[in-house]
């Protein structure tokens, strides 16, 4: 997944999420549920639409990582090499 | 015949503007079905038939604004069906209509055959940001072109629509017209609400570590939020105070019918609205989760129902984990009672003669001493925190 399609699909889910919040002015390493006034019921939604839209689970213990764009960006990125490996391991 | 009346949706309304029929002369209707749309201070309402029946006759176009209580349609529940209508009248008793009909309804096929009536659920599907937009800027959906899940009109359909329209700046609601029904319910609240507040800091680390493990196991969507555990102990906990679930109106006190929360939801561009989370009691944890995450989506995009607003039994106040420390709230008429919670967060607790780290919530009760002593409260408050303290029983 490159970085700038986890940028746009962030900004989508977000954007259903709380439709006045611009990400574009958050910077990358900003936490976001401050910078955009996400509650926990806001965060909690994007990451149950992070797991429909893209397969991938961010247990409750990550949570931590992915509060700025940066560590959303790399966590993501991360978790899908860990997909494409072990599909490609498979038989 | 039945006269289906603009409903009051709080305390505090006087008047609403009629902005969308989802049935026409003729379609049948169930107790329950959403009928129309209503624009209040609060932001757009569906208001539900509480009758069933056949829409007999539209009385307030679209785009009227009435008074409560003023005749919108007439439904012919198969009852003296032979009478003329009645004259279009304000109604007395505002609410009467949120009454479930004494008698029950004649079966539907007793009255005369509509040609193809049309059922009140084939509405124009559409999400609720998207009607409340289409509405704004005076679209008809069934105009548009569904691009959604199941061919549903969605808020870029309506844009696409309609391609010099600036977003909405508040999302769809009018901010100042939200703070006058505000300031008309909690001044009324404070002028006529003998308040007494009680307050006790409860340990839930125990309940945050058994939501720890329990969210472990869960996919995404099936995670709680500490919140649901607050609300479903609340509600429990009602049952040592039934007199702090209720309303007092003409000098009485009449029970809840139900433990129905109102739950405070802020909402982005200011402004707050609680409304009611059904029998929260008798829901389990997930159930109560998924009502509260339906009820604050709703109530932010839009979509809330005119049940909603009027049966709320005691209101919650929970700020949240970027919130103050503590709230004392302000009570919602007619309710008696609004329970409050702070941020959790890790403080200093004395735990068997040692001062450890532990998370910690600071609950308040702000209740009518008209109705309850202070007495009342603390068993409340005392039975909120052993309910906390044991969450595998939630």
């Amino acid at each position: 997944m490159k970085e700038a399609d986890v940028r746009a699909l962030l900004a989508e889910l977000i954007g259903e999420i709380a439709p006045e919040a611009d990400l574009s002015s958050v910077g990358d390493d900003e936490d976001m549920r401050e910078a955009i006034d996400l509650d926990s019921m806001d965060f909690n939604n994007l990451i149950i639409a992070l797991h429909q839209r893209t397969g991938i689970n961010v247990p409750e213990a990550d949570y931590g990582k992915v509060v700025t764009l940066a560590g959303a960006i790399a966590y993501l990125r991360d978790k899908r090499l860990d997909q494409d490996d072990s599909r490609a391991q498979k038989p | 015949m039945i006269e289906f009346r603009m409903p009051a949706l709080g305390a505090d309304m006087e008047a609403g503007t009629l902005v969308e029929w989802l049935v026409h002369p003729g379609d049948r209707i169930t107790s329950g079905a959403i009928i129309a749309v209503v624009e209040t201070q609060k932001g757009a309402i569906e208001v539900e038939a509480f009758h069933n029946g056949t829409i007999a006759e539209i009385v307030v176009p679209v785009g009227e604004k009435v008074p409560v209580g003023a005749v919108l349609a007439r439904i012919d529940d198969g009852v003296a069906a032979a009478s003329p209508p009645a004259p279009i009248a304000v109604a007395e008793t505002p609410v009467a209509m949120a009454e479930p009909p004494a008698v029950a309804a004649a079966p539907v096929a007793a009255t005369a055959p509509a040609p193809a009536p049309r059922v009140a659920g084939a509405r124009i599907k559409a999400t609720p940001v998207a009607r409340r937009r289409a509405t704004q800027l005076g679209l008809d959906l069934s105009h548009l072109v569904g691009t959604g899940v199941d061919g549903a009109v969605s808020l870029a359909d309506v844009e696409a629509a309609h391609p010099k329209a600036a977003p909405p700046a508040h999302k769809g609601f009018d901010a100042g017209a939200m703070r006058t029904a505000i300031a008309a319910a909690m001044t009324r609240s404070k002028r006529e609400i003998p308040h007494y507040y009680l307050s006790e800091t409860i340990d839930v680390s125990a309940a945050l570590a058994w939501l720890e493990r329990f969210n472990a196991a869960q996919p995404p969507a099936q995670r709680l939020l500490p919140a649901a555990l607050l609300l479903k102990a609340t509600a429990l906990a009602l049952r040592e105070a039934p007199n702090l679930n209720g309303t007092y109106e003409d000098d009485v006190f009449t029970p809840g019918p139900g433990v129905h929360i109102g739950w405070a939801v802020a909402l982005r561009g200011g402004g707050l609205i609680a409304p009611a989370i059904r029998d929260v009691d008798r829901k389990s944890l997930p159930e109560a989760m998924d009502a509260m995450r339906d009820i604050v989506k709703r109530a932010r995009a839009g979509g809330l129902r005119s049940s909603e607003f009027m049966s709320a039994t005691i209101s919650i106040t929970s700020l949240g984990e970027r919130g103050a420390e503590s709230v004392m709230g302000v009570i919602y008429p007619p309710q008696v009672a609004i329970v409050g919670f702070g941020r959790i967060a890790p403080r200093p607790a004395v735990v068997e003669g040692r001062v450890e780290a532990r998370s910690l919530v600071t609950a308040t009760l702000a209740a009518d001493h008209r109705v309850s002593d202070g007495h009342t409260g603390a068993l409340f408050l005392a039975a909120l925190r052993d309910i906390l303290s044991q969450p595998e029983a939630l």
